[in-house]
């Protein structure tokens, strides 16, 4: 066990490099560098050959692309994320707060989702082809196939314009009721099928047809039974989960105004402001990977049976 | 199964007679069916010309003229949408054989090829799946800057992934089943048996993926049409047309709602087709 985690761990590495490999093509493949982008038009032509010069030294441009990527890997390990073009500041002041309003709207999306998809998917499998899981299935199956940002404006008009419950344009905590509903209702969609095709499989077992022969109720092999398996299941799909609710959040962020990464990173390529781009998927990337070595770790602790010699 | 796999010819017709008694493949099956015909006979079916601006007539309500109602320079919505299935079935067939082929591709000779192929392969598929499918499309837009080709391209890239890891483990399984070891055996070349015996085998397994796959990369192109990094409006992919339109749910909500839910009802078929095609080729599942 310990040596799985070890070797996952190392196989973070790879992954990392790869990563940062990406983000740094990012701003190294663009056809105008950063320096035009930053003072085109603004100077003369001879001023801007002799500042250009000067500025490509100091961002070590003038080099060949594996040591600038050195340079990059250097500027990343020690928290330097480079200026926005645009913004005119340093890129992580904009980024941190940012990143902590995606968070908070992905784990409120994420608990609706949850709260709502796993009841959903276990109550349709217990009553598999009955009008409830019927229902719950069509459902489901009109949640994938909703655009979420069609969804998010539909909530709008349907909350805000219709039954005049919200206000247009929320302050505080209720600005983050309907972008985390949107978010969390099209997430319970997937989550509630993959619930319940778990919870079909689990109610299959033997120790499940066992606990039935001895005459415990339906009710209680599902909660003491087959529940505990199901979610372990669950809990691993919730982290790649994960990752379709980042790319989720960032529409949502775009249509409700929320102050998030995503709605940043949509603008920094409008803006083809690409350190901003560039650190934005970067930390976005990062995350991801952490999240998902935790939970595989996680899996590790929580069932120790599973076979890990072929990771 | 093997038995029916080895006939290719009556195998698709046992699956497309499946499908016809199928009630979600014919749901599904009649609205991509609308989509093909929209597309093909686009000039011809739509009542106006998609782009035709009339200032005098905007965000008109639905009428006998203008089914759908008009958009926020007088364009006809419904000729709009029969002309956006154009892009759809575009979007659809492009991203799929991007991620198809070259995810194919390198499943087969990471599975089937020799060992230092398959190991830098998958670390390199490692380092895509480690990435967020958004955040792999984002990266590739911003690299390439954003248009349809380009967003085409990336929800295309980001799905390689998942196609390569798929064919690997299935072509993996195959090369120990004995009418590949008969096929060595008989002295067939591994290039041959590669395309000639492996790749015929993963053929159900693809399409039971691309089922998946294909829905969401049609979402998520409309999803960058519509942020702007994807097809450019005046265009009348369904996606960007809500670009503007968005501006003007409060008043005119029918702008919103026929682009809307045009993708919500070619997903949905795309889903349901889908669902029946696993239901038919991998019972396993249903």
């Amino acid at each position: 066990m310990g040596g799985y985690i070890a070797r996952r761990i190392l196989l973070v590495i790879p992954v990392v490099i790869g990563i940062l490999l990406l983000t740094f093509m990012v701003r190294a493949v663009i056809p105008t560098d950063a320096v035009t982008a930053m003072y085109e038009g603004q100077i003369t032509d001879q001023e801007a050959e002799a500042t250009t010069a000067l500025i490509r030294a100091k961002f070590h441009l003038d080099r060949p692309w594996y040591i600038q990527f050195g340079y990059y890997v250097r500027d990343v390990a020690r928290g330097d994320l480079g200026e926005s073009v645009r913004l005119r500041r340093p890129v992580s002041e904009e980024i941190g707060y940012r990143y902590l309003n995606t968070l908070w709207l992905t784990l409120s999306a994420l608990a609706i989702g949850i709260g709502i998809g796993v009841p959903a998917g276990i109550i349709a499998a217990a009553r598999k082809d009955t009008w409830m899981d019927v229902t719950a299935m069509t459902v489901g199956l009109l949640g994938i196939s909703m655009p979420a940002f069609f969804f998010g404006l539909l909530l709008i008009l349907v909350f805000a314009v219709w039954l005049q419950i919200v206000p247009v344009v929320p302050r505080g905590g209720a600005a983050l009721l309907l972008p985390a509903l949107t978010l969390g209702l099209i997430e319970a969609a997937p989550i509630s099928r993959l619930a319940r095709s778990g919870m079909i499989e689990m109610l299959r077992r033997d120790h499940i047809r066992a606990a039935r022969a001895r005459g415990m109720s339906e009710a209680a092999v599902i909660m003491r039974h087959a529940l505990p398996g199901t979610l372990l299941g669950i809990l691993t799909v919730v982290g790649l989960q994960f990752g379709q609710l980042l790319g989720g959040a960032f529409i949502i962020e775009v249509i409700f105004g929320w102050r998030g990464i995503g709605e940043l990173a949509v603008k920094a390529i409008q803006w083809r402001d690409f350190a901003l781009t560039q650190a934005i998927i970067l930390v976005s990337a990062g995350s991801y990977v952490a999240i998902n070595l935790a939970i595989d770790i996680l899996y590790v602790w929580i069932d120790p049976r599973v076979d890990y010699t072929r990771a | 199964m093997s038995a029916a796999a080895s006939l290719p010819t009556s195998r698709l017709a046992w699956v497309l007679d499946r499908l016809w008694h199928n009630r979600s493949a014919r749901i599904g099956g009649g609205i991509i069916a609308i989509i093909l015909l929209c597309a093909a006979f686009a000039p011809w079916i739509a009542p106006h010309d998609p782009m035709a601006i009339d200032t005098l007539r905007r965000l008109e309500p639905p009428s006998a003229e203008h089914w759908l109602g008009t958009d926020e320079v007088g364009r006809d919505l419904a000729s709009r949408l029969i002309h956006g299935t154009r892009y759809f079935v575009l979007i659809c067939l492009i991203t799929t054989v991007i991620a198809g082929v070259i995810g194919t591709v390198l499943g087969l000779i990471s599975g089937a090829g020799p060992l230092i192929a398959d190991a830098v392969i998958m670390r390199f598929v490692d380092v895509l799946l480690a990435f967020p499918t958004i955040l792999l499309v984002l990266a590739v837009i911003a690299i390439l800057g954003p248009s349809l080709t380009t967003a085409m391209v990336a929800v295309g890239i980001g799905n390689i992934p998942g196609y390569a890891r798929l064919v690997r483990s299935a072509a993996l399984t195959i090369r120990r089943e004995e009418y590949v070891e008969a096929a060595r055996a008989l002295g067939a070349s591994e290039l041959g048996i590669i395309f000639g015996t492996v790749l015929p085998n993963i053929v159900s397994p693809l399409v039971v993926y691309t089922s998946y796959a294909m829905p969401l990369a049609a979402l998520a192109a409309a999803a960058l049409s519509f942020l702007g990094l994807g097809a450019q409006p005046p265009a009348p992919e369904w996606g960007a047309m809500l670009v503007n339109a968005r501006s003007f749910l409060f008043t005119a909500w029918w702008a919103v709602a026929a682009p809307g839910l045009a993708i919500f009802a070619a997903i949905l078929g795309l889903n349901l087709l889908g669902n029946a095609l696993r239901d038919v080729l991998d019972p396993r599942d249903a």
